[in-house]
């Protein structure tokens, strides 16, 4: 019986290893921590500032986004109580307010803190623009991962071929212009790699740190529920093995006048 | 008062005589093991689909403008939405893992034969309806490879001769996979299979509660009685296997939890990365590979080549063979445990094969492995006609059946072989040791050594 058991889930388990190690190009990891606050509020600012002009993110939601990121907009979410909450609750929805929200309604009014997170421009003016129509960054953190992503903001190099002036390691002919590029400046591409040839505001590990940002602002938004998935996980499986136990102390019971 | 009330639903539905028939007094092998969870595991992954199912339809559109997003809804803004929507993505795959299981189950011990033709009749339709339901249910989330996937295996319509292309502009509703597509596999999806499912597994289960179960032993329990007509080698279902299958649900919910919080994209293979963008008819995905559970019989229809229509056959005909497994294989020996060596070996290759085909389905055709789906499918087929000749292992002309089956495969080589498709012909030159090594195994082995032929003694009573 035991012997069959191993047998089995060793034939389960080769064939999914095999499944599993098939990989694509060389991505160097983004090493991104989605429960880090500071990063994922800094990782959301940039985000506003520098993309959301062509990428919306249309799943989620301002409020939603505050309260994830520790700046609970809603008294109730603050872990605290009576007016200190209320004080708490309204300093942070000025603060994403003034920081985050940068588009407006159709009355042309700002947008409000519970409205999903659109772009600006309208889809069918930007795929004039840039060839492909910049896509909604929803869920691209779970279509290309997030190494994917933080190589791709990386790995913008000249190329005069281009009608943006600009091509990319891992998404080669890419429409996307290098937005960033007041921040790093812009790359050369030989054999040997990338290198910096006209320098931009930041430093290369201070540019590292935006694009790492960023890129973990984006995993986050890619599936908000994995900030507590795993605490659930881990109390589900503690219940599971309690109840294993008992369940097969029952069994050995009723079945001990069985031969 | 609780009796008083049993009485006067008793003398108005049969409450307690359904009880007994199915689980206090039904009698079920004493010897049951590992194998045998996966009945009752069945069962509760129909329940949790279904219920899960109910509460993803409160929250979902099925319309081509807000179905990608009304997903995203559910996953963000619907409270214990992406709990609902993990089990129900994960609950898919987990069907198709105890299923197969649970066939395999049937295979080893030879539960499809006589009596239980029907059972295994009946089980094979469930499974028909689990894979359109599963196809349908895929549609859904309007992802791109949800497209793309629909749009392959619709087209497989349209290489039926003469009537294809109507016939699959039927079913889309539409020349193209759209709204109406969507509406309509809806609607499948959610009213129409789930009600054949819930039929036929009740069907199902009475079927094998009018013959009993089969067992590790493939003996006949109900052949030998006592004096009150219980099986002297049964035991009540309840409670005895109740609180046995409990355990085992235990162990399945240990799993399929760990997949929903740990990981529950499963690495790509329960739910595709290539799903994280929406369906875009202009944008075809590198590679298009079914979810996982279909990959086996994916790589049958890439592999018939001849024309698109007979890839289609290979494919249907593969399921088809499954059904009629009950009069493939007429050897009265039930279980593997009391047949010949040779027919152990055949079963175990042909689940390697199974596995490597499901492999080869998520995979990109190249030379090497477009060759290797091949020389699977000849054994996937050959399969059958093995088990066939295994039926009466002391009569059977094992090195006619040899050479009549090589000659078949190194046929179709000739027919294949072109040595100005270079790749193709390299792999053709070595790759027959696949299915020739198999009919070595299976038909030589037995034929040499006596000891692969030896069937032993059924015993009378079940062992342990
Ligand atoms: C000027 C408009 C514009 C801005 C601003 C912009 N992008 Fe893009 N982006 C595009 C376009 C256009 C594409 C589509 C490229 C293609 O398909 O060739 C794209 C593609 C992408 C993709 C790849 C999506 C995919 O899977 O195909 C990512 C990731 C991305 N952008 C991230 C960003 C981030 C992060 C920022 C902010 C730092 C940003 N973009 C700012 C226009 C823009
Ligand atoms: C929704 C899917 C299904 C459910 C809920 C289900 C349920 C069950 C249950 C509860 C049993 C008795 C317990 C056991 O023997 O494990 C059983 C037995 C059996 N099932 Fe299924 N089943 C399903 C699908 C299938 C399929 C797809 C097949 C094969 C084609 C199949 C073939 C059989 C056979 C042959 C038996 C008798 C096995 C024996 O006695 O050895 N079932 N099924």
């Amino acid at each position: 019986m035991r012997k069959q058991v191993i047998a089995f889930a060793a034939t389960l388990l080769l064939p999914m290893s095999l499944m599993a190690s098939g990989g694509g190009a060389h991505l160097e990891p983004a090493n991104i921590d989605v429960h880090d606050h500071k990063s994922l509020q800094n990782g959301a600012k940039y985000f506003v500032n520098y993309c959301m002009g062509c990428h919306g993110v249309k799943a989620s939601r301002y409020n939603r986004l505050a309260t994830d990121m520790g700046l609970p907009v809603v008294p109730a979410k603050t872990g605290k109580s009576g007016k200190e909450a209320d004080m708490i609750a309204d300093a942070n929805a000025k603060l994403v307010t003034e920081n985050l929200i940068f588009t407006t309604d159709e009355d042309g009014k700002p947008s409000s803190l519970g409205s999903l997170m659109l772009s600006s421009i309208p889809e069918k003016d930007a795929a004039r623009w840039f060839g492909a129509p910049p896509p909604d960054l929803s869920v691209v953190s779970r279509l290309r991962g997030s190494d994917w992503i933080y190589n791709y903001l990386k790995g913008f190099y000249l190329d005069s071929e281009r009608p943006t002036g600009v091509n990319n390691t891992v998404f080669p002919n890419v429409g996307m212009p290098h937005v960033l590029w007041e921040l790093q400046g812009w790359q050369a591409h030989d054999e040997h790699g990338l290198k910096l040839v006209s320098a931009g505001k930041m430093s290369p590990e201070e540019y590292d740190v935006v694009v790492r940002d960023i890129t973990n602002f984006l995993t986050y938004v890619g599936e908000p529920a994995q900030l507590v998935r795993k605490k659930y996980g881990v109390f589900a499986m503690i219940l599971l093995v309690v109840f294993i136990g008992i369940a097969y102390l029952l069994k050995k019971e009723f079945w001990k006048d069985i031969h | 008062m609780m009796q008083g009330l049993l009485n006067w639903i008793d003398a108005r539905f049969p409450l307690t005589k359904v009880w007994n028939e199915h689980l206090a007094e039904y009698y079920a092998p004493k010897n049951f093991n590992f194998w045998y969870f996966f009945g009752s595991l069945a069962l509760l992954v129909l329940v949790i689909q279904i219920v899960s199912g109910i509460f993803l339809t409160m929250h979902y559109k099925p319309d081509e403008t807000m179905a990608y997003l009304s997903v995203e809804y559910i996953m963000r803004d619907v409270p214990g939405g992406w709990f609902i929507r993990y089990m129900h993505s994960t609950g898919a795959s987990a069907f198709f893992i105890v299923i197969y299981l649970h066939m395999f189950r049937g295979l080893i011990y030879g539960s499809y034969k006589g009596p239980r033709e029907l059972v295994w009749l009946i089980g094979m339709a469930i499974y028909l309806a689990l894979m359109a339901e599963a196809f349908m249910g895929y549609l859904l989330p309007w992802g791109n490879m949800s497209y793309w996937g629909a749009q392959v295996i619709i087209n497989l319509f349209n290489t039926v001769p003469v009537i294809g292309a109507d016939l699959s502009t039927w079913i889309r509703g539409d020349y193209v996979i759209a709204d109406a597509t969507l509406n309509r596999l809806f609607a499948l999806h959610v009213a129409a299979l789930p009600l054949v499912l819930v039929g036929l597994v009740f069907v199902h289960i009475v079927a094998l509660h009018v013959v009993g179960s089969n067992n590790p032993d493939g003996v006949e329990i109900k052949k030998l009685k006592d004096e009150n007509g219980i099986p002297l080698d049964g035991i009540p279902f309840h409670p005895y296997y109740t609180v046995k299958d409990i355990v085992g649900v235990g162990v399945f919910l240990l799993a399929f939890f760990a997949i929903i919080f740990f990981a529950p994209e499963m690495g790509g293979y329960f739910l595709e990365h290539a799903n994280f963008e929406p369906a875009n008819a202009l944008k075809t995905p590198e590679h298009i590979a079914p979810v996982w559970y279909f990959t086996p019989f994916y790589t049958v229809l890439r592999a018939v080549t001849i024309t698109p229509f007979a890839g289609t056959l290979a494919m249907f005909g593969a399921i088809v063979l499954l059904f009629l497994l009950p009069w493939i294989d007429r050897n009265p020996i039930k279980s593997w445990r009391y047949r010949n060596k040779a027919h152990t070996i055949n079963i175990l290759l042909f689940a390697v094969c199974f596995l490597v085909l499901g492999y080869l389905g998520v995979k990109p055709v190249i030379p090497v492995l477009k060759e290797l789906g091949t020389r699977m499918t000849e054994i996937y087929f050959l399969f059958f006609v093995v088990l066939w000749i295994h039926s009466k292992p002391g009569k059977a002309n094992y090195f006619m059946w040899f050479i009549i089956l090589a000659a078949v495969v190194f046929g179709i080589d000739w027919v294949r072989y072109n040595p100005e498709a270079t790749d193709d012909a390299v792999q053709i030159a070595w790759q027959w040791v696949f299915p020739i090594g198999y009919l070595a195994l299976t038909l030589l082995l037995p034929k040499v050594l006596k000891s692969f032929n030896a069937e032993k003694i059924v015993p009378e009573r079940v062992t342990s």
